[in-house]
């Protein structure tokens, strides 16, 4: 590495990127300093362990996600957009289409799904916090972290540039010389430890904390959704973190898994990332199964239609989503008794999921229907992913599949299933639990106007794109020759592309306008909902409920409220709550992971020991730790509850 | 967490007393699952390339059978003594505690003594990470099993000295008996890699 490649030169955009970091970072600096926050921002929240907290920075993260995913998705409509354009050349569309894939998984879907659950579980199974709090703070940081490494790659060094899959032997050193790949396979690496360690603080935390009587066929569908992801990420993740530190063996230290010379497998990469990559795609969509199943069921006023079966399918899809994975290559010449196998067990994946489909329509039927913004995503959900589910089938048969290889059919599909699953269901989620989070309501006209523009964008934006791809357009092209019919349709999808980043601006102004004018909710319970969350104050005081809620029955705050008319708590049942300390520990601990991964990038290995010293450091400390927590009196919980509840 | 944080059994084994270390002890077993996960993904690596060798050794003509022997020796002994330490722990017995903490972490130096050796030795043959997939693969798969079986002994010399320090309470034993489960998990691993690596190597 040359220092004079150290900094990305030679385009316009990263010069206008680069000030734009720069004003943008001596803004919030000015600002902190002029309104003296810097004490607030450590205390409230850098050392938080309120699963609330944390929930809230995963979102704000997300949502700063989508907007740098926006923009690449934007850059490379721009240049499709007409044929020949010069707008991006061959490497700088190779780099966006990277991390446009790659921060839109991993940075944008993942923590906007993980945010919601850190803010919703515990509190839709009547606990005070998660099972490990400081774990779950050391998750969040080493995310942010590792997202923060990945984005800094387009100003330091070069953005990775081998696409979101990183298939081999185009990402190992033979054909991609810079340190792009390196950013690739470390930041990765540092916030998929995180969302590892997420599973298993969420798994812990939903078998063993629990509400009395809330068994766990009485659990919330969300709850349930995030159980069965916590399980894929438990099993998935490890198979990422080896295929991601057989990568970095192979790009530092030059060995030879996935090389083309002395006995390495490209292919080999393929199979470890996609044995990943398929249950991956099912942790971002469960999640979103269970946000529409919380907002179809609050919003049609009836209990869930086929609960059990709702659980079974699930965990159906759960299992088959591990052995589906050979069908992202089918092309690769498995042989047809291999294709079939996987061929049949992806078509079977259609079952479970058209259970769910007609569980939601049967929970619509006959119900009082009020169409908020949360249900007006979720009832588009349904058709738009079914649309995504078919060409899905389409995609699974092995044969057919040599034709929609790579093409934009399969840009289509896919984006028909995350963004009409998981992105819908993000906002839906954002839309019906905004008030918990922040004690007001996101205003409902101006969510009705994101919900049209985004979801007629998203439509104009991937239709023709099917049929682009059955005309022969394949994924990843920088640009096409003039008379091959293709434009029209490009245009098209380029307005529909806009009309998407229109309503993303409205939803921002949303959330600024709603901050300032918004409605306050002063019940906790603004939509009449079901299930305990909405038992508790909004935003919820720290320690969440003053007693312990006992559960008598599946939509278990729907049925206290027919039967005692609500939650209610006698102040002589109040004990004193223990709580867990703030820690700055897992914020300057990941901040040695960003140095260390950074050092490993650069292959600047004294930087990267440097980082792991006192990565190790933190966790001596950690280990010698003897607090364990403090205990809130019951005078300060009486005074904290008739504040929060001033106006119920 | 809550007042069942501190619900505390006095009919459980120490280890298992309060809510907190029930919650601790489930959730190392689940990060088991995960590591368990994880070492399948490299042996399904190991076994997919370890007879492309390309202009390399092959595995038959490499392994050195006595030093592995031994590190197995050291390394199956060292699981036993764990089990005395957490046996001595159930007794409340302090100093055989130690005593048996103390044998583990030296077979377990011992192992990891003899494993560097071994790697030492191959890479004085010309057969590095570098030569061929074979052995990248191998020297992933049973280098991670050496790094996590070095971190064991780092980890087991900071839960002797807070041994030490604070005497054997509800935290204290709960950490060893996490411990150990980690060791145990290792000896199990090492089973696979002897039987996987070693013995399929040396027959075929």
């Amino acid at each position: 590495m040359k220092w004079s490649e150290f900094f990305v030169t030679g385009e316009p955009l990263i010069y206008a990127a680069d000030v734009a970091i720069v004003l943008t970072m001596v803004g919030i600096v000015f600002v902190l300093t002029y309104f003296k926050k810097w004490k607030w921002l450590w205390n409230e929240w850098l050392t938080t362990v309120d699963h609330k907290k944390i929930g809230v920075m995963y979102i704000i993260c997300a949502v700063l996600m989508l907007f740098r995913g926006g923009v690449d998705a934007l850059l490379m409509r721009a240049q499709l957009t007409a044929p020949n354009m010069k707008f991006l050349d061959a490497q700088h569309y190779n780099e966006i289409f990277t991390t446009h894939g790659t921060i839109m998984i991993l940075f944008m879907a993942m923590p906007f799904i993980i945010g919601l659950m850190n803010i919703v579980v515990p509190l839709q199974i009547g606990a005070r916090d998660v099972a490990f709090p400081y774990l779950n703070a050391l998750s969040f940081w080493l995310f942010f972290f590792g997202a923060l490494l990945f984005n800094i790659s387009f100003v330091i060094g070069g953005s990775p540039d081998a696409g979101w899959t990183a298939y081999f032997p185009l990402a190992g050193n033979e054909f991609s010389h810079g340190v792009g790949n390196n950013y690739y396979a470390v930041a990765l690496q540092i916030s998929g430890i995180g969302t590892l360690m997420t599973g298993i603080n969420f798994l812990v935390t939903i078998l063993k904390m629990r509400a009395p009587g809330m068994t766990l066929m009485r659990m919330p569908m969300f709850t349930w959704t995030i159980l069965i992801t916590c399980v894929l990420i438990i099993f998935a993740f490890p198979v990422l973190t080896v295929a991601l530190a057989l990568m970095t063996f192979d790009r530092l230290f030059d060995t030879q898994f996935f090389t083309m010379a002395n006995g390495g497998m490209s292919m080999l990469w393929a199979n470890l990332f996609w044995i990943w990559g398929h249950p991956e795609v099912y942790i971002v969509i469960l999640p979103a199964f269970g946000i529409f199943s919380e907002v179809v069921s609050t919003f049609a006023g009836k209990r869930l239609f086929g609960y059990k079966a709702m659980v079974g399918s699930i965990v159906g899809i759960a299992f088959l989503s591990f052995i589906v994975w050979v069908h992202h290559f089918f092309t690769m010449g498995a042989g047809p008794a291999v294709n079939s196998a996987f061929s049949i067990t992806t078509m079977a994946i259609a079952i479970p999921t058209g259970v769910k489909i007609f569980n939601w329509l049967f929970t619509l039927r006959k119900g009082k229907i009020r169409f908020t913004t949360a249900m007006l995503w979720s009832l588009a959900f349904i058709p738009n992913f079914v649309i995504g589910g078919v060409t899905g089938v389409m995609l699974a048969m092995a044969a057919a599949d040599y034709q929609y290889h790579n093409s934009y059919f399969l840009i289509a599909h896919f984006h028909y299933v995350l963004i009409a699953g998981t992105v819908f269901a993000c906002f839906a989620g954002l839309h019906y639990w905004y008030p918990k989070m922040f004690g007001h309501i996101l205003n409902e006209r101006l969510g009705k106007w994101t919900f049209w523009l985004f979801m007629i964008g998203f439509n104009i934006c991937f239709f023709p794109m099917y049929f682009l791809g059955l005309m022969g357009m394949t994924r990843r092209m920088y640009t096409y020759s003039d008379g091959l019919g293709w434009t029209p349709l490009n245009v098209v999808a380029t307005v529909g592309a806009v009309l998407m980043g229109i309503g993303f601006i409205v939803l921002c102004y949303n959330i600024y306008y709603s901050a300032r004018y918004g409605e306050r909710d002063m019940t906790g319970d603004p939509w009449n909902g079901r299930t305990l969350e909405w038992a508790t104050a909004s935003p919820p005081v720290h320690y969440n409920f003053p007693v312990t809620p006992v559960v008598e029955d599946l939509d278990a705050y729907w049925v206290m409220k027919k039967k005692y008319g609500g939650f209610h708590v006698k102040e002589e049942d109040l004990k004193p709550i223990h709580m867990p300390s703030n820690s700055g520990r897992p914020f300057w601990m990941s901040v040695a992971f960003f140095v260390a991964g950074f050092g490993l990038v650069f292959k600047w290995f004294a930087l990267a020991i440097v980082g792991a010293l006192f990565i190790v450091l933190g966790l001596i400390l950690r280990s010698f730790e003897d607090d364990d927590g403090y205990y809130i009196p019951v005078d300060e919980i009486k005074r904290m509850e008739r504040a929060a509840r001033k106006g119920a | 967490m809550g007042e069942a944080a501190h619900r505390y059994e006095e009919t459980l084994p120490l280890e298992y007393r309060t809510q907190e270390s029930r919650l601790n002890i489930l959730g190392f077993w689940i990060f088991l699952g995960a590591e368990v996960a994880l070492f399948a993904t490299l042996f399904a690596t190991y076994l997919v390339l370890f007879q492309r060798t390309g202009s390399g050794p092959t595995a038959g003509e490499l392994f050195e059978v006595k030093d592995v022997l031994i590190e197995t020796l050291l390394l199956l002994t060292s699981s036993f003594t764990c089990g005395l330490a957490i046996f001595e722990m159930r007794r409340g017995r302090m100093s055989g505690l130690i005593a048996w903490l103390l044998v583990t972490l030296l077979l377990g130096a011992g192992f990891i003594t003899f494993e560097i050796r071994e790697f030492i030795h191959y890479v004085h043959e010309g057969a590095t990470m570098q030569t061929s997939a074979f052995l990248s693969s191998f020297f992933v798969l049973v280098g991670t099993h050496g790094a996590h079986v070095s971190v064991g002994i780092g980890w087991m010399i900071l839960i002797i000295i807070q041994l030490l320090q604070r005497g054997l309470t509800a935290k204290t034993a709960r950490k060893v008996f996490i411990v150990s489960l980690y060791w145990h998990f290792l000896d199990v691993v090492w089973i696979f890699i002897f039987t996987l690596v070693y013995l399929l190597g040396m027959v075929i």
